[in-house]
């Protein structure tokens, strides 16, 4: 056990130093520095002086040289656009965007899982209904539901069509402000659930139906287990399995995903972020937010490993 | 529901490929007068102008006095007899352009990259595993560690950090060449993966011994003999890349980074619907997300009514 982990965060070490470092690398030596923010008419001595700033007159590797050696001590670097330092704005876009990712990731669990269960242990109109709904469901990504959400929020009202928070809750204190926040989450948050939902369905569907047609199912249907104690304690916990592998995968779709959605809401994430450091070739800022991007796949890579660690008791023992 | 798949994908390709003369108006003519205007109505061989009443609150109204007469199977299927007042069946956007003319436009441009790019990926991916799979060793190490690596890393950054990083503003014709190629850049890993396992266990059955015992040489032997086996695999690929692809480009260009918005394509059309305040009034404006659904549900029909599943388990 101890061993399986120190090696999954030597990986993730190692996927954190290299997805930060390339994104410093790309943003150097692509066309055009942070400058061009300063405008057309910007003297030549300020140009100078922000260059100097962001080290941008150094060579590109004594820049990442230099950057990873104040990393390790937590110092990201300023951001030109904000300016401020990195660390700072990732927290706090981080922190939003693993608000708006867990909100989804819950819901799309507490819908698809059990829907899933359903449709893939019994036939009916009922379970088609469902499947052809998951189906469509599959067919509208993230960008489409937040679209069509925020369509239907302006026209309806019921929801604020954007943003995290209204400019009075700000001041209002923290309550308010919660409350305010609850607001906002549910429609960027349905946006990116409802396709997860409807994979987790799909999925789930199909590892039941696979693991009902198994012999130890008709053994347990011979010696007279009742079917609900059947598909829950036997089928079921035996699909974790291949379930647990999914959420794995999910954390790269959710964060797939919430780009999209954070972009269309106007929801204040990492991904809205590292969009606008990419723009501006605001290169910490795009070092900070590859970095923070890096350590949430890795984190979901790790869970999906405890989790499979817990369903699957060859694992336990094989490690 | 195969078959419900592939007549919509038949009809998409049709559309695709009949685009100019389904068009009633060309898609970059800017009708002054009709910034914003709801859809026209056809009543089969006539239909009625719109009148601004007022600009600001885009309100129009059908002007009952003089209808136009339309011409059906001319140089377009059906357009306006004369040529000052346009036949919009799906309203018209910020600068008084014909939607659905857009919309039949830039299925050509979206599903060309799309395509493209799955071809080009599927090949590239099938090289790369075919030779990682084939010779073994550290050549198989090295690939399988890059394409893992990759991999791991949300597709969507991946293409948005590549596209960030070229010059922000091009010209068509090389956004087009830009975007296939990084698209193919970011999804080769998942097709050579997959080529790579099965190439590495079907290297071990006896007909390839028997095969290299006759003298076939390691390129001969993969290309004819052992890729045939990694096919199937391959058109699943396909259907899993062509949805990702055209939506990809839809999100590039919605956030900017994608085709200019001159060149009508579904993502750029999204782009110009963006404006919230405006797509509560105009629905019409998100016909391009209806076509997208239609393109990426007709796909997962096909894969579903062959008995496979539209999302899978990957190992």
């Amino acid at each position: 056990m101890a061993r399986f982990l120190l090696r999954r965060l030597l990986f993730a070490l190692f996927l954190i130093v290299a997805v930060s470092s390339c994104a410093l690398l790309l943003t150097r030596l692509a066309p055009g520095d942070l400058t061009a923010e300063l405008g057309p008419r910007a003297r030549a001595v300020d140009i100078a002086r922000t260059r100097e700033r962001f080290d941008l007159d150094q060579s590109p590797l004594s820049q990442l040289g230099g950057w990873a050696v104040r990393a390790v001590r937590f110092d990201f670097g300023d951001s030109f656009l904000y300016d401020r330092p990195v660390g700072g704005l990732i927290r706090r876009a981080a922190g939003n965007t693993a608000v708006l990712a867990a909100a989804a990731l819950i819901l799309a669990t507490l819908v698809g899982i059990p829907l899933g269960i359903f449709t893939g242990s019994r036939a009916g109109t009922l379970a088609s209904f469902v499947r052809g709904a998951s189906l469509v469901f599959l067919s509208v990504p993230p960008l489409l539901t937040s679209l069509v959400l925020v369509f239907l929020a302006s026209r309806t009202g019921w929801l604020p069509s954007g943003g995290m928070t209204s400019a009075q809750a700000i001041d209002a204190g923290w309550g308010a402000w919660i409350v305010d926040v609850a607001k906002h989450l549910p429609l960027p948050a349905l946006a990116l659930a409802l396709p997860l939902a409807a994979t987790f369905e799909r999925l789930q569907a199909q590892a039941i139906s696979e693991t009902i047609h198994q012999p130890f199912i008709a053994a347990a249907v011979a010696r007279g287990v009742a079917w609900r104690r059947l598909l829950l304690d036997h089928a079921w916990r035996a699909s974790l399995r291949s379930m647990c592998a999914i959420y794995g995968l999910a954390i790269g779709a959710l964060l797939s995903g919430s780009f999209v959605v954070e972009y269309v809401t106007a929801w204040p994430g990492l991904g809205r972020l590292m969009y606008e450091a990419l723009r501006a070739r605001d290169i910490y800022l795009v070092a900070g937010c590859a970095a923070m991007g890096a350590v949430f796949v890795a984190v979901g890579s790790v869970v999906a490993d405890l989790l499979l660690f817990a369903a699957d008791p060859r694992v336990r023992e094989g490690a | 529901m195969k078959t419900a798949g592939r007549t919509l994908l038949l009809v998409v390709l049709i559309v695709a490929a009949a685009g100019p003369w389904l068009a009633p108006n060309p898609p970059n003519r800017q009708f002054d007068a009709y910034l914003y205007a709801p859809p026209t109505h056809l009543h089969g061989t006539y239909f009625y102008p719109l009148r601004v009443i007022n600009r600001l609150e885009r309100r129009f109204e059908e002007d009952r006095s003089r209808p136009v007469r339309v011409r059906w199977f001319g140089r377009r299927l059906v357009s306006s007899a004369d040529g000052r007042e346009p036949l919009l069946l799906l309203g018209a956007d910020a600068y008084g352009r014909d939607i659905f003319s857009r919309l039949l436009y830039g299925t050509r441009a979206s599903l060309g990259v799309a395509i493209l790019a799955t071809l080009i990926t599927l090949i590239i991916g099938a090289v790369i595993g075919g030779v990682a799979g084939f010779a073994g060793g550290t050549v198989d190490e090295l690939l399988s560690r890059f394409s893992d690596f990759i991999l791991v890393l949300p597709a969507i950054y991946v293409v948005l950090a590549l596209r960030a990083v070229m010059p922000l503003v091009l010209p068509a014709a090389e956004v087009f060449a830009l975007l296939v190629s990084i698209f193919a850049l970011a999804g080769w890993p998942v097709v050579a993966r997959g080529v790579r396992g099965i190439v590495a266990s079907e290297r071990e059955r006896d007909y390839v011994a028997a095969g290299r015992a006759a003298g076939a040489g390691p390129v001969r032997l993969l290309t004819v003999h052992v890729m045939p086996a990694a096919r199937g695999y391959l058109a699943t690929q396909a259907t899993l890349l062509l949805p990702a692809f055209i939506l990809a480009e839809a999100t590039l260009s919605y956030v900017g980074l994608g085709f200019p918005s001159s060149v009508p394509t579904w993502g750029t059309m999204l782009y110009d619907a963006s404006n919230v305040a405006l797509v509560g009034d105009a629905p019409w404006m998100l016909a391009p997300a209806a076509a997208i659904f239609v393109v990426v549900l007709a796909v997962n029909l096909v894969v579903q009514g062959s008995g496979r599943s539209p999302v899978q388990f990957q190992k």
